[in-house]
């Protein structure tokens, strides 16, 4: 394939991000932080661990049932902060908007912000905001940047994934990657489902507190379940196992997948997070997830086995197993 | 989840996997079905049934998926019929990132500013063209006797609401005459076929009569794990008793007699004519071509197409893949030069075409 162009498929969380990631930007930005590959930067500033992290939102429709644009650019910041490990504390918001976006519309979305700040305990502290020509961008964009602070004394990260581990997941998947697409133009789906658009760090703090012996987290977001744990298998040289069964599926999701092709494992969630635990306390984590809202449906759905070649193994509802790599770009519907 | 979980079954899958065993066992020798149809491929893949069959039952991916088998030269033409001024052109998604010559698809056509969106439907076409007056739509249509209707239809609609901005660039292919040319090749080495389930709907168990007769088995299979174990028992079964006749394993969905009332919609608006097979060569009456009738809805009608010189990939042996007589690692592109990233034939182009799962697993 030509790539001498960007494609959409460049931006999808597959094999063409991961590509463009390593071949373009590591090579000319390369330091020791950033090599590490994870959600966030760590950083240590005069003995302060600190998380960073930035995102932009480009979401269409932006706004979906279960949220929008405003409430995702929240969300999904304090999440990637909250899976290095750390209590996030204050965002900046950077937004890009068309000439000619309805300021009602505007309004809605910074009251939506608004909320998600505040019942996610943190503050949007600066901002930035320009104005392209009508067509030079599709309504808004959102670019938010957060800064965290890390109190727990282990570290969180892929390379402290070790054989044995087990992986919980915190609930159903593909529901807010479902969600967008029953909502875009041309499929008429008629559905209540909801995307599951959640800051996550109410969930992280009582895991982290429940457990001293926390490997790994990491949210499922662009290129779903399967995108990230062949990113972790790969970046962690673990074998990692998953069981198909154990994987919460909604019918309606499953549906969705069904009619257009989809294999749910690669939709994207905005409030679904893997957790690497040592063996001994998966019970009392699980358990912990489980009392906690964003976490009723938490399931151990794998764990991590030898140290070899970094493959993602699912082992099938019917009792089969199959490789699953990256996929490769943008998600398309298949008629075969 | 009713219609999908009793048929994801893991008790009735070892069950039957216990079955296929013993009948292997018997058989002794190796057994190599040909999965006809891509989502056949896709469910294998999925549910990684390959690996779980005993080491005599080989499968390989036949020319049933719609996207692979679409020759170089017609990506070629959808390119540069969706690279024209003025024109929305609309495809099913599998075709995005299916390469012509030189490596370009839809997919980086769009990105260079061609309008190519992506429809879940021929349907679709229809409130696009009436909410883009301005414009032409051109539906690329692929597939077989399973969307061929579907198209037919969205044509007939488009002459009865008089909508003049609509075509279709006609590249469908049907099942029947590539059937008996597999059959014919004195060289294919396939014994039995999985039949494809949802074109059977429509073509019912005739066309799969010369399997038979040329002494292989064949059985119209469904999609999800528990039919396609079934299949395979029901193809071994026919080894084992060396009865081979034409069975029904998706007796939910497909009548011996097919769907008469599709295929009248279908031969209302299409003929027959050659049509070429990326991998298989021309097989002749195997198109479907617009009639006179429906001239005004053909793209080739409407747009001049320059010659196009394609340019087909050299040493590419997906041919010989798919009639079961070479296998991936006897390529000389094989993971070399064609990758599932760079796709050179089709058997990498679909992500559980057999080179691409070879690719994985190998």
């Amino acid at each position: 394939m030509k790539d001498d162009i960007i494609l959409l498929g460049h931006g999808g969380g597959g094999l063409l991000s991961h590509e463009l990631v390593t071949r373009k930007f590591l090579p000319l930005f390369r330091n020791s932080y950033l090599e590490r590959m994870e959600d966030g930067a760590v950083l240590e500033i005069d003995g302060t661990k600190l998380c960073f992290s930035t995102d932009s939102y480009v979401v269409n429709p932006i706004f979906f049932p279960g949220g929008d644009i405003g409430s995702l650019a929240v969300h999904g910041t304090v999440n990637d902060l909250s899976m290095c490990g750390g209590t996030p504390l204050f965002l900046s918001a950077g937004f890009i908007i068309e000439e000619g976006f309805p300021m009602e519309q505007l309004e809605k979305i910074i009251a939506s912000m608004a909320q998600a700040a505040g019942s996610a305990h943190i503050q949007i502290v600066t901002g930035d905001t320009k104005v392209v020509a009508r067509g030079a961008a599709d309504d808004l964009y959102i670019n938010t940047t957060g800064i965290g602070v890390i109190r727990y004394e282990g570290t969180i990260s892929v390379s402290s994934i070790a054989p044995g581990d087990v992986i919980i997941l915190n609930g159903t998947i593909g529901d807010h990657g479902a969600a967008i697409l029953s909502k875009r133009e041309n499929l008429g789906f008629n559905t209540e489902l909801l995307s599951d658009s959640a800051p996550l760090n109410g969930l992280v703090e009582k895991i982290l507190k429940a457990s001293p012996n926390i490997h790994c987290m990491r949210d499922a977001t662009r290129g779903g379940l399967g995108a990230i744990m062949a990113e972790i298998a790969d970046q962690s040289r673990c074998q990692i196992i998953l069981e198909e069964k154990e994987i919460p599926v909604k019918d309606i999701v499953k549906g969705i997948c069904e009619i257009l092709g989809f294999d749910p494992i690669f939709l994207a969630n905005e409030g679904k997070m893997v957790v690497f635990c040592s063996q001994a306390d998966a019970q009392k984590v699980l358990k912990t997830m489980k009392a906690h809202p964003y976490g009723t449906g938490a399931a151990i759905i794998g764990r991590v086995g030898e140290k070899n070649t970094g493959r993602l193994i699912l082992n099938t509802l019917i009792g089969g197993s199959r490789v699953i790599d990256l996929p490769p770009g943008e998600l398309v519907p298949r008629i075969c | 989840m009713k219609y999908i979980d009793e048929y994801r079954d893991p008790a009735l899958a070892k069950g039957l996997l216990d079955k296929i065993a013993g009948l292997s066992k018997k058989i002794g020798q190796p057994v190599t079905i040909m999965e006809f149809c891509g989502s056949h491929t896709y469910a294998i893949g999925r549910f990684g049934i390959r690996n779980m069959l005993p080491g005599n039952i080989n499968l390989i991916s036949g020319p049933g998926c719609p996207v692979c088998v679409t020759s170089i030269h017609d990506v070629d033409v959808a390119l540069h019929l969706a690279s024209q001024k003025n024109v929305i052109f609309a495809t099913f998604g599998d075709m995005l990132r299916v390469p012509g010559s030189h490596g370009n698809s839809l997919q980086n056509t769009r990105a260079s500013g061609a309008d190519v969106r992506v429809v879940a439907s021929a349907a679709n076409c229809i409130s696009l063209a009436e909410t883009n007056k301005d414009k032409e739509v051109i539906f690329m249509g692929i597939g077989f006797e399973t969307t061929s209707p579907t198209i037919a239809s969205t044509i007939l609609t488009c002459h009865k609401k008089r909508i003049p901005n609509f075509s279709v660039f006609p590249v469908n292919k049907v099942i029947p005459p590539v059937v008996i040319a597999l059959i014919d090749d004195p060289a294919l080495n396939i014994d039995a076929f999985l039949c494809p389930g949802h074109v059977s709907t429509i073509i019912g168990t005739n066309a799969y009569e010369p399997i038979t007769q040329a002494g292989r088995a064949a059985v119209i299979t469904g999609f999800e794990p528990v039919d396609i174990l079934e299949g395979i028992f029901m193809v071994l079964a026919q080894i084992t008793k060396n009865r081979k006749t034409v069975a029904i394993q998706y007796s939910r969905g497909v009548k011996p007699e097919g769907n008469p009332r599709a295929r009248e919609v279908m031969t209302s608006v299409f003929y027959r004519g050659s049509s070429e097979w990326r991998g298989l060569g021309t097989i002749p009456e195997s198109g479907l071509l617009l009639k006179e009738s429906y001239k005004a809805f053909d793209a080739l009608n409407k747009f001049e197409v320059p010659e196009i010189r394609s340019i087909e990939i050299k040493g590419c042996c997906c041919g010989d893949i798919l009639r079961g007589i070479k296998t991936p690692n006897e390529c000389p592109l094989f993971k070399r030069v064609c990758n599932p990233l760079n796709p050179d034939g089709p058997c990498m182009v679909s992500s559980e075409g057999t080179c691409a799962t070879y690719y994985k697993y190998h």
